[in-house]
């Protein structure tokens, strides 16, 4: 829903980003307001995931240049948990396993951590209990899978699932889901899509990082950006993303090439 | 956080590594007969007992220092080692009250309460500092239920008849170099007599510390359920940070008749030395129960955080019929720390079953091994064993290795030994701080998850404790 005098939540300015001393990203900006869905498509090694991780705050990324502001502060300083307490969530393309830690008592310690950001009240194991289950029906999840530990043994759709989930509890202002729809069948993609689309609201914004348009079939953005070469190369309406899927990524190499750009080899997919 | 900050914060500094200054009574350097004969004269011991020391010496002239571990030390030189030392004080204390306050003080700090106002309601604690008892609280309380709980030099006076029959026949005198030496020397620890039927009314600790500089602590605990008797018992030690390495060599001997039941809890917390491997203890200890009857149980609980080393096999011979041992094992090594650690399941008896769960963690350039043998005799029919053998590696530096030893002797013994190993990532830390847990918050939340099967182990008052431990030595050590 685009509603040009609603705040801005996130504000990136001439973002660089490096891993490992190699620049990954080149300049991105991107302005995101309440109430929007943005959806930030590219060929692998574009820089996607990357700008996702970055936001996040993964140690391995170094922000060389720019800035983010997140609600006029800046995001940049703030460790990851201080991000996510101020309600900034990536949904991870990778969820990692923890064993031994419960899911139950992970998500609780989470929930309340975001509790205590915004002033409300520290939840006990009954009234966090309540809240879960109601939560879990939106994902359709088992509540068996809070007695587990992390994501262990999840499946891959599970793992997208418990995402979700946290998600649903954690309320985030701004919410990046990266890749949320790799490895998803056609049943799981729908019930996660009706769970994002269940949490957009007026005040908070989605930004989805994809592949392919059948999960923009699902979640309808109001902003599609092309990323290639560490930059967003264009951006449009939804229907953006409708012709890369008419015509493929071929204009990227001719436009990079104009502009005397090239993109970096796709970095090695690490499942 | 970056690898580099979160290296910068390497190493709680040890909480526990402070002096008493108090004014101690030292033999001179060094061992020999006479030095064996001093101590026990000093102890006022029994003849029977002079004996058991002075062939224990003896039989340890003649041993060699065992080389096969997976451990890195200097040679210690045995005569550079104070053998004896106690803090001047009158010898006999008919109460809390003739106790040095400085001492009381002592183990106030080390959150060990002694004084009645103070103490813990329902656990009873003999609290040895360097080579002596200096009290014991709820002696009267446990006599009434017939339960001795004293040190065991005291024992040795009061108990003699007790301390003959059982001391030395689970760990022989020549049953390795450190047990010899400990059977020559040994200073103080705490006896434990449960009797016939009877379950301990509160749980039983011990508390070691270590405060000279140069003295070896050479302790030695016995621990008797008679038939249908139960008990819990929980040692914890400390010692101040000196630069110079000092040598802990305790004997434990646990023995359990008909249908009795042991369970011993350890958390460990010697000075591991600096961050460079310099000081901290030589945690070298031989612990051994014997489940002589029936039905009978021991079961061995540690959370070993500290010492420079750690070398010790908390094991159990299971020669009752159906008896059962247990051991469950949390090992945490930091900075140059090494650990060889596990368990001997000896199965001696018919339809004995034993279960073994080991957990290392290593940290910074430490090395963590688990060692452990599951023997399975002639007449061991129907024994079983379970073993589960768990590494965690935080950082790329630290070494962990399992050593697991099986030899049955029986066709039909069900033997079953699990292992793994994992590392505590970045990512997974970074998955926990992504969703607003702090990064210390996050790991210690991955190394409680790693050990609970073990904490579920511990007395309940001790688990939360442990936990908060392993957090504290952590602290910074991942990148």
């Amino acid at each position: 829903m685009i509603r040009p005098y609603a705040p801005v939540l996130l504000e990136i300015r001439d973002l660089h980003a490096a891993v490992d001393g190699q620049p990954i990203l080149k300049g991105v900006n991107l302005t995101i307001r309440g109430g929007e869905i943005h959806a930030v498509m590219g060929r692998n090694g574009s820089g996607k995931s990357t700008l996702s991780k970055v936001l996040a705050g993964h140690p391995a990324y170094s922000v060389t240049a720019g800035s983010v502001q997140y609600q006029g502060e800046d995001l940049l300083a703030l460790e990851p948990e201080q991000r996510a307490r101020a309600g900034l969530f990536l949904g991870f393309q990778y969820p990692v396993e923890i064993p031994g830690v419960s899911n139950l008592e992970f998500l609780r310690v989470a929930t309340n951590g975001r509790r205590a950001q915004r002033g409300e009240e520290e939840l006990d194991t009954f009234a966090f209990e309540d809240l879960v289950r109601e939560r879990l029906a939106l994902v359709q999840m088992d509540p068996a899978f809070l007695d587990r530990s992390v994501n262990e043994g999840f499946s891959g759709g599970e793992k997208k699932r418990n995402e979700i989930l946290q998600m649903a509890l954690l309320e985030p202002l701004v919410a990046i889901l990266d890749e949320t729809d790799s490895g998803l069948d056609i049943d799981a993609l729908r019930i996660v899509a009706a769970g994002v689309n269940h949490l957009a609201g007026p005040d908070n914004a989605t930004l989805l990082i994809t592949h392919y348009q059948r999960l923009l079939d699902l979640i309808k953005p109001d902003y599609v950006h092309v990323m290639a070469a560490g930059r967003i190369l264009r951006s449009g309406a939804a229907d953006l993303a409708l012709e890369l899927e008419r015509t493929g990524y071929d204009w990227v190499d001719q436009e990079l090439a104009r502009l005397g750009l090239a993109e970096q080899p796709a970095l090695a997919e690490v499942p | 956080m970056s690898s580099a900050a979160v290296g910068d914060l390497v190493a709680q500094p040890y909480k526990y590594g402070f002096v008493t200054d108090i004014e101690t009574e030292k033999i001179a350097k060094g061992l020999s007969e006479d030095v064996v004969r001093l101590i026990s004269a000093k102890k006022e011991e029994p003849a029977f007992l002079l004996d058991f020391r002075l062939r224990a010496y003896r039989q340890w002239l003649q041993m060699q220092e065992p080389d096969w571990a997976a451990l890195g030390y200097p040679a210690i030189d045995y005569q550079d080692i104070v053998y004896y030392a106690a803090p001047k004080q009158q010898a006999k204390k008919v109460s809390l009250d003739e106790v040095d306050p400085k001492l009381l003080e002592t183990f106030d700090k080390l959150g060990i309460p002694l004084s009645e106002q103070k103490r813990l309601s329902n656990v009873a604690v003999d609290a040895v500092f360097d080579s002596v008892s200096i009290a014991t609280t709820f002696k009267e309380q446990l006599a009434e239920h017939g339960v001795i709980f004293c040190s065991i030099s005291e024992a040795v006076k009061e108990h003699a008849d007790l301390i003959e029959r059982y001391l030395g026949t689970v760990v022989p005198s020549n049953d390795n170099y450190f047990a010899a030496l400990n059977s020559a020397v040994f200073s103080d620890g705490s006896f434990v007599f449960i009797p016939k039927g009877v379950e301990c009314p509160m749980e039983l600790s011990t508390y070691f510390r270590i405060n000279s500089g140069d003295t070896g602590q050479f302790e030695r605990t016995l621990i008797v359920a008679e038939e249908a008797a139960s008990v819990s018992y929980l040692e914890g030690c400390t010692a101040p940070m000196f630069d110079t390495n000092q040598l802990h060599a305790a004997v434990v001997e646990l023995v359990a008749l008909d249908d009795a039941s042991i369970k011993y809890s350890t958390v460990q917390n010697w000075y591991a030395g600096d961050q460079n491997g310099v000081g901290g203890i030589y945690n070298f200890v031989t612990k051994r129960g014997q489940c002589r009857g029936d039905r009978s149980k021991i079961s061995w609980t540690q959370v070993e955080t500290g010492s420079a080393i750690t070398w010790k096999y908390p094991s159990c011979v299971l020669q009752g019929a159906d008896s059962v041992g247990e051991f469950y094992s949390v090992a945490l090594t930091n900075n140059r720390q090494q650990a060889d650690t596990g368990t001997k399941m000896i199965h001696v008896g018919a339809r004995t079953r034993s279960t073994i769960v080991s957990k290392g963690i290593s940290a910074g350039h430490s090395v963590n091994s688990y060692r452990g043998l599951v023997q399975i005799g002639p007449k061991a029919r129907g024994a079983k064993n379970y073993s589960q053998c768990d590494s965690m590696l935080i950082g790329d530096q630290a070494g962990a290795n399992t050593y697991p030893y099986i030899r049955s002797q029986q066709s039909d013994a069900v033997v079953e030994h699990e292992a793994s190993t994992c590392r505590m990532s970045e990512d997974q830390l970074f998955y926990l701080q992504s969703r607003g847990i702090p990064f210390e918050e996050a790991v210690s939340m991955m190394v409680s998850g790693f050990c609970r099967d073990v904490f579920n182990q511990l007395p309940m008052e001790f688990a939360a404790e442990a936990d908060k431990l392993l957090a504290l030595k952590l602290e910074g050590s991942v990148g």
